[in-house]
């Protein structure tokens, strides 16, 4: 195979301006400013196709992290000291910052460690206000970390957790959204973008329904923020969590983003130091929101960075990374499709889904898939990717999955599918 | 192929791989039977063995798992037969410290026949848990010991 000769193309090369399907071959965003993306693998370009499980980061954001520990690195909200307002500025900077990019007040977004920590978050703050008896209402298609926090809440609480079923083609089942959402369902909570299927979940659809039982709305944004273009408002949720890391920012951080008096509803889940106001040898009161559900010394690197990804998705603007995404999607969809003998997951229709495809390959083992495609450089992942229900019901134990950022071009799925047929070659099919 | 490919990806365990010994059920009674998992990936495995006169006469495995995982289960089948089950437990041990080891040898008095290949995925940190499952179901299976008493599902994240 050879390629690679793309990779170091000038930013912003046909971009991706038109409709779905409009750009046949676009060129990539931006990937001259994503550093390791000049490193070769195995004597190989790297081909990164696993932007679902991160996304690499630009040159901005690394920038920035470092620049914090050289230039300002202290501890938030109590030094008085210079570095220490510096600290602070930063981290309050990333806070309203994030709330600006969705639409909210600063003051209703919670810094946290990722995605994950928000959703346990979220339950476990819920928990105390629930009955038993009462119902959670999930999605067949969640990640474990919007599954397992509910599993254990329910476990801790007496609540039933009830599953909303998919369809054949990968979406969420909405004819039997009236018979789950019942009168005790208190909570609904589901993924915006499926990280195995795709899928685009209808949240404001399901948000309204649940609305009108009284039940609470969470949504797992992990998959979307920073790819597809909405505010918090029109997802018409009352809780949302991403990771920063899935949106070329910086590991270690992510946020939980709350509706008008959403946070108030929840206890807090961690005790200690930054998360109060008065502690006397025997009691405690809470801080003010967002700051009760913050204890501990958080990762102000991490913060102090993030605010450059943002700067960097606005600078592309989401609409044209959207494009993008559904263009590279349309694509992989097509030419593995056209390879045959594949099982492909979720919508076939690309503005239906997120920028990532998951297959299977009869033939070949996800994990030897993955192992040579890595000989060729190409990185992609195979496992249950964290969805092991989901997975379950799929009947297969694993699939590959093939995922994109705005560095990525048709090139690459070009490759992607050469390397499937090198792996099929292997096993002598 | 390329890329130490060929290193992971030996004739002997795409062999095995393409026509895995020990997938049909055992003819007679299961003296002992355990299930193993990988939890990093997913793949699942059981096993199942039939003994006589002190000796493993035969085991039957299920494997949904990738190459070296159902190479390695092929050649566990191969290898267990006519072995007592002291003898199959030295041979999964041996193994098993031998992927953790840099020179990877295994004795040639356990008569380690196709297995001795296999210890060349030592070399891919990721793909040993792949090679270690069906062994580390085997153990489980022998713990278990033909009491009929289930053995705990054997996991290698143990
Ligand atoms: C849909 C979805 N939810 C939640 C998560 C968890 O994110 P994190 O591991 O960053 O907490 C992921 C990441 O794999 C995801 O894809």
């Amino acid at each position: 195979m050879t390629r690679g000769d793309s990779l170091r193309a000038p930013a912003g090369v046909e971009p991706c301006a038109g409709q779905a399907g409009d750009c046949n071959r676009c060129g990539r965003i931006f990937a001259d400013r994503f550093p390791v993306l000049g490193r070769h693998v195995n004597g190989r370009p790297l081909v990164y196709l696993d932007s679902a499980a991160t996304t690499q980061k630009p040159g901005s954001v690394i920038a920035a992290e470092a620049r914090y520990y050289r230039e300002h690195n202290a501890n938030v909200h109590r030094g008085m000291h210079t570095l220490g307002v510096e600290a602070t500025d930063l981290y309050e900077g990333c806070r309203s910052r994030v709330g600006r990019f969705l639409g909210v007040p600063a003051e209703r977004v919670v810094v946290t460690r990722g995605a994950t920590s928000a959703l346990n978050l979220v339950a476990g703050g819920l928990g105390p206000s629930l009955r038993p008896g009462d119902e959670i209402l999930v999605t067949a298609m969640e990640h474990h970390a919007n599954l397992v926090p509910w599993i254990e809440v329910a476990r801790r609480e007496g609540l039933v957790l009830r599953h909303l079923p998919l369809t054949a083609g990968g979406e969420l089942d909405l004819d039997a959204l009236p018979r789950l959402l019942t009168a005790r369902t208190r909570v609904v909570a589901l993924t915006h973008v499926s990280n195995v299927l795709g899928t685009i979940n209808p949240v404001a659809e399901v948000a309204a329904a649940a609305h009108r039982r009284g039940a609470v709305v969470v949504v797992d944004a992990a998959q979307s923020v920073g790819h597809l273009p909405f505010t918090f408002d029109e997802l018409g949720a009352d809780y949302l969590v991403f990771s920063a890391h899935k949106a070329y920012g910086p590991m270690g951080l992510g946020f939980l983003v709350g509706g008008p008096d959403a946070l108030e509803r929840l206890q807090p889940v961690e005790f200690g130091g930054e998360m109060i106001e008065t502690v006397t040898l025997d009691g405690a009161t809470w801080a003010a929101i967002p700051y009760r559900f913050e204890a501990g010394t958080p990762n102000v690197g991490a913060a102090a960075a993030f605010p450059a990804a943002l700067d960097t998705i606005d600078e592309a603007t989401l609409q044209r990374l959207r494009q993008h995404e559904i263009s590279l999607t349309a694509y992989a969809l097509e030419r593995l499709g056209r390879l045959g003998g594949l099982t492909i997951y979720g919508p076939l229709d690309a503005a239906r889904r997120g920028g990532l495809v998951s297959f299977h390959d009869p033939m070949v083992h996800p994990h030897d898939m993955a192992q040579l495609l890595d000989s060729l450089g190409i990185a992609v992942r195979a496992g249950h990717h964290c969805a092991q229900p989901l997975h379950r019901s799929l009947g297969v134990v694993a699939t590959s999955r093939a995922s994109f950022g705005m560095y990525n071009a048709h090139d690459d799925i070009d490759a992607l599918i050469d390397g499937i047929g090198y792996a099929r070659s292997v096993f002598g099919a | 192929m390329n890329a130490g490919m060929d290193e992971l990806y030996r004739e002997v365990i795409l062999d095995h791989h393409r026509s895995p010994r020990g997938r049909e059920p055992l003819p007679g009674p299961v003296d002992a039977r355990a299930e193993g998992k990988n939890p990093s990936c997913g793949d699942e495995l059981v096993l199942e063995l039939a003994c006589a006169a002190g000796a493993i006469t035969g085991a039957h495995v299920e494997c949904r798992g990738c190459a070296i995982a159902t190479a390695s289960s092929s050649i566990l089948a191969e290898l267990v037969a006519g072995r007592t089950p002291q003898q199959a437990r030295a041979l999964a041990e041996a193994f098993r410290t031998a992927m953790h080891s840099p020179d990877g040898v295994l004795a040639d008095d356990l008569d380690p026949g196709d297995l001795e290949v296999l210890t060349g995925v030592r070399k891919f940190p990721a793909r040993v848990k792949c090679a270690l499952l069906p062994w580390i179901t085997l153990l489980s299976a022998l713990d278990a010991g033909g009491d009929g008493a289930p053995a705990a599902p054997a996991t290698t994240e143990a």
